[in-house]
């Protein structure tokens, strides 16, 4: 049988699509609430960098964004070539750069908190 | 053989408006594209963070522009449409075999949004 490279992606598709469907809403409500003055306590600069600065924090919020943009690079690649485009090779660098790029970001940011 | 097959005319950018399925479909695989950006949003929050409390203060302070409000919003449609559209097929994407049976779908679909609502809410503790 031929090498596939196949389950890795899927995989990282999987673990993505599960962890957004699970934390994304509630993050968005969040940053929703802060943005609409809800609740002034929340979202403060305190208490993100506390979190952020805790390794276990750090870990947390490393893992989120690392499966979450893979997750969506892996499906807008797919969503792009549903919308008419035939250039799935360009569009893939594309995607996953970006992906690679925002994981690296992630990391360098994380390691100054 | 025949020399002119036919071929059924399909336009490569409409063709899921045929049909309600494709545009559930399409609605679905949408939504990463407010994941994607909302991601991004963190790691800029991120960025800010790291650059001590003046500069994370001015992001948020942007988040309250009316196009912050309106992105979230958006955002926030999105991420339920993937939650829900995600947690309703785990019967199908992970059955589980227990002896002879395998578990009801309702019972996977219901577990995973009492999870969910679960992990939401520490989320939302967290948050306060």
């Amino acid at each position: 049988m031929a090498k596939s490279n196949k389950p890795i992606f899927w995989g990282l598709f999987a673990a993505g699509g599960t962890v957004t469907a699970f934390v994304t809403p509630a993050l968005v409500l969040v940053t929703l609430f802060a943005a609409m003055r809800f609740n002034m306590d929340m979202f403060t600069y305190e208490s993100i960098h506390a979190f952020a600065g805790w390794w276990l924090g750090k870990l947390i919020i490393f893992g989120i964004i690392l499966v979450s943009l893979w997750h969506a690079a892996h499906r807008l690649r797919v969503t792009v070539h549903d919308f008419g485009v035939r250039a799935d090779k360009q569009v893939a660098i594309v995607v996953y750069s970006l992906a690679g790029l925002g994981t690296l970001l992630t990391l360098i940011y994380l390691l100054r908190i | 053989m025949n020399s002119k097959p036919y071929v059924r005319e399909v336009s490569k950018t409409t063709w899921f408006l045929s049909h309600p399925r494709y545009k559930r479909y399409m609605a679905r695989e949408v939504t990463c594209i407010f994941i994607f950006a909302y991601t991004f949003l963190l790691i800029v929050a991120l960025a800010r963070l790291s650059q001590g409390e003046e500069a994370f203060n001015a992001f948020v302070q942007a988040l309250r522009s009316p196009l912050g409000v309106l992105f979230n919003v958006a955002a926030l449609i999105a991420a339920v449409y993937h939650s829900m559209s995600w947690f309703d097929v785990t019967p199908q994407a992970m059955p589980i075999q227990m002896g002879e049976e395998f578990v009801a779908g309702n019972i996977i679909v219901n577990a995973h949004y009492g999870a969910w609502a679960v992990v939401s809410l520490i989320i939302l503790f967290w948050g306060m």
